[in-house]
């Protein structure tokens, strides 16, 4: 059975690779508010937020370097990779723009990374129901914070609701790639490693429509959709995103931090 | 007259008898205007604070790194708000005391218009910056006014913990290779003096001190603290085989302390009337987020009423 396991096993690691990627960009797109938050309470939460997205997707880099075998690192797989390797949807990427932009961009993710966490939880492979059993109480939370501002940009002034509804319609294109199948999808999900992508898709869909509601915004249209960085065909923002995240490790190749 | 002279008797000898003062106790115009000034000094320096480290946030050189450096740019933005609700206590709401930072008349730690231009500066400001920070903070966990107090103390677990991180970033790159030590090093050459001058001008030109150490606002002098820092970073550094950029820093077996040379002055008063490297684009940066994020706050407003309004109906 060495043939098979072995296809298994390199399946596991381009899905959990894929699950750290979107997590280690979004994070890395977050902390670039640092310091620049609309308020105190809210820098404070996003700094949060890209650090939790962070924990977990180390936790799931470190286990994608145990599942390939070849002895790389958290660190390898963050800072040694090129743009055409990383594996994260291109929703991630995009620039924080307004505070709007930033925070559909966490909801949209928020809505499918909690069903998605709630499944993985059942998952047949241990090691990720157990990351997947720390991360759900975040991403409730998260979820529930983004939400809550999604309601508030709608529901708040004139601006906010059309900011917001901007965000929606420019951020909307970037949407179907989390739910895209592919081999490695279909193979993880018939050993029961990854939760049926369809049901996240309903869940997702249905959050986002009961939230959208009460913002009395506009769920946009299902027109064309984005797609690629699953196979790591990015937008030209990735180039610059990880220049900046690994120039100073690559300019000093090999040593401890 | 005679009724605020009692006042003031009744007041001194609280604090005399180490009582803290309480928002509601009645004190002198002037310890308030002290207090006020101090507390959201402080604060600002705390939320300024955030902008040279979290420069350095995407680019921290591993994910641990970059976790912990995450972690504690979150802490200043918490030191920020416990001690603008400290300025709160005192009968100034947060909105002015934040207008005051960004029209630039409120001061804040000139040692944030320094830049952080390389990966060791985050060690370097952890060990020397918070290090001196704490100094100072230790000191305010027993200050008279009871909410500063309280602050203080959660505040310096929180420090401590930052200037071990910030040294153990700098014990690193110490022994690690020679571009790694040469980085630390030039980084602890860079904000060596800034540190000391964060300790203030010395006692002989500090006007103020006298009354704050009467009022048991501060209890040791900018000197005394100046020193004690010295004396013991001198041998942290020795531990992992920095050296402090200080041809005359030497020790002196008869006053158990170590000599050392002089603070540039004219540097230091140079950055705090403004012309520091990097005054401008802080002060910049602050307005851009509080402008940027105007619409945010008056949507958060507006929800809120509206909510209101409807629950009310």
């Amino acid at each position: 059975m060495i043939v098979p396991n072995t296809m298994e096993q390199s399946a596991l690691f381009t899905y959990t690779l894929r699950l750290a990627d979107d997590l280690l960009i979004l994070s890395q797109r977050l902390g670039e508010w640092c310091g620049h938050g609309p308020i105190l309470e809210e820098d404070i939460a996003l700094t949060n937020r890209a650090l939790d997205h962070l924990g977990e997707a180390r936790n799931l880099l470190t286990y994608a370097g145990q599942v390939e075998g070849k002895g790389r690192s958290e660190d390898d797989l963050a800072y040694l990779r090129m743009e055409r390797q990383f594996t994260n949807v291109k929703l991630m990427e995009q620039p924080n723009g307004d505070y709007a932009h930033t925070m559909v961009r966490s909801f949209l993710f928020d809505a499918y990374h909690l069903p998605l966490m709630q499944a993985l939880q059942k998952s047949t492979d241990e090691q990720l129901a157990a990351i997947a059993g720390k991360a759900v109480k975040e991403a409730t939370y998260h979820l529930r914070a983004s939400s809550e501002w999604i309601i508030r940009f709608g529901d708040g002034t004139e601006e906010s609701h059309q900011r917001a509804q901007a965000a929606l319609d420019n951020l909307w294109t970037y949407t179907g790639e989390l739910f895209e199948s592919d081999a490695v999808l279909e193979e993880m999900t018939k050993a029961g490693v990854a939760p049926e992508i369809a049901a996240i898709k309903a869940n997702w869909s249905k959050t986002v429509d009961q939230v959208l509601a009460e913002a009395t915004l506009k769920r946009p249209a299902d027109g064309f959709m984005m797609t690629g960085g699953r196979k790591g065909l990015h937008s030209e923002h990735m180039g610059f995103i990880l220049a900046e995240m690994q120039h100073v490790t690559r300019a000093y190749p090999g040593v401890a931090w | 007259m005679t009724d605020v002279k009692n006042l003031e008797d009744i007041f001194q000898a609280k604090i005399d008898a180490e009582q803290k003062i309480e928002p509601k106790d009645w004190m002198p115009d002037a310890y308030r205007k002290n207090l006020i000034r101090q507390i959201s000094q402080h604060a600002h320096s705390e939320v300024v604070g955030m902008l040279p480290e979290g420069n350095w946030i995407t680019r921290a050189p591993s994910l641990k790194r970059k976790a912990i450096l995450l972690a504690k740019v979150q802490d200043e933005a918490g030191h920020g708000l416990y001690l603008y609700s400290a300025v709160e206590t005192m009968g100034v709401s947060r909105e002015q005391t934040i207008d005051d930072l960004l029209s630039g008349k409120a001061k804040y730690s000139s040692i944030f218009n320094y830049p952080t231009l390389t990966w060791a500066d985050i060690g370097a400001i952890g060990w020397l910056v918070d290090g001196a920070a704490i100094m100072n903070q230790v000191m305010l966990c027993r200050t008279s006014y009871g909410p500063y107090a309280r602050a203080m103390v959660r505040i310096c677990k929180e420090e401590s913990f930052h200037q071990r991180q910030g040294y153990e970033i700098m014990a690193v790159l110490a022994k690690g290779t020679p571009g790694q030590k040469e980085m630390a090093q030039d980084a602890l050459n860079r904000w060596w003096w800034p540190s000391l001058m964060m300790f203030g001008p010395t006692d002989a030109n500090s006007p103020h001190s006298a009354q704050s150490m009467k009022w048991k606002i501060k209890r040791q002098s900018n000197d005394e603290l100046r020193q004690i820092f010295i004396d013991r970073t001198v041998q942290q550094a020795e531990v992992i085989g920095l050296t402090i950029p200080d041809p005359d820093l030497k020790w002196n077996e008869e006053t158990k302390h170590y000599d050392w040379g002089t603070i540039d002055w004219t540097e230091f008063n140079n950055v705090v009337a403004g012309n520091g490297p990097c005054n401008k684009e802080r002060l910049a940066a602050r307005n851009k987020a509080h402008n940027e994020g105007a619409w945010v706050r008056e949507a958060a407003v507006a929800y809120a009423a509206k909510k209101a309004k409807r629950k009310a109906a």
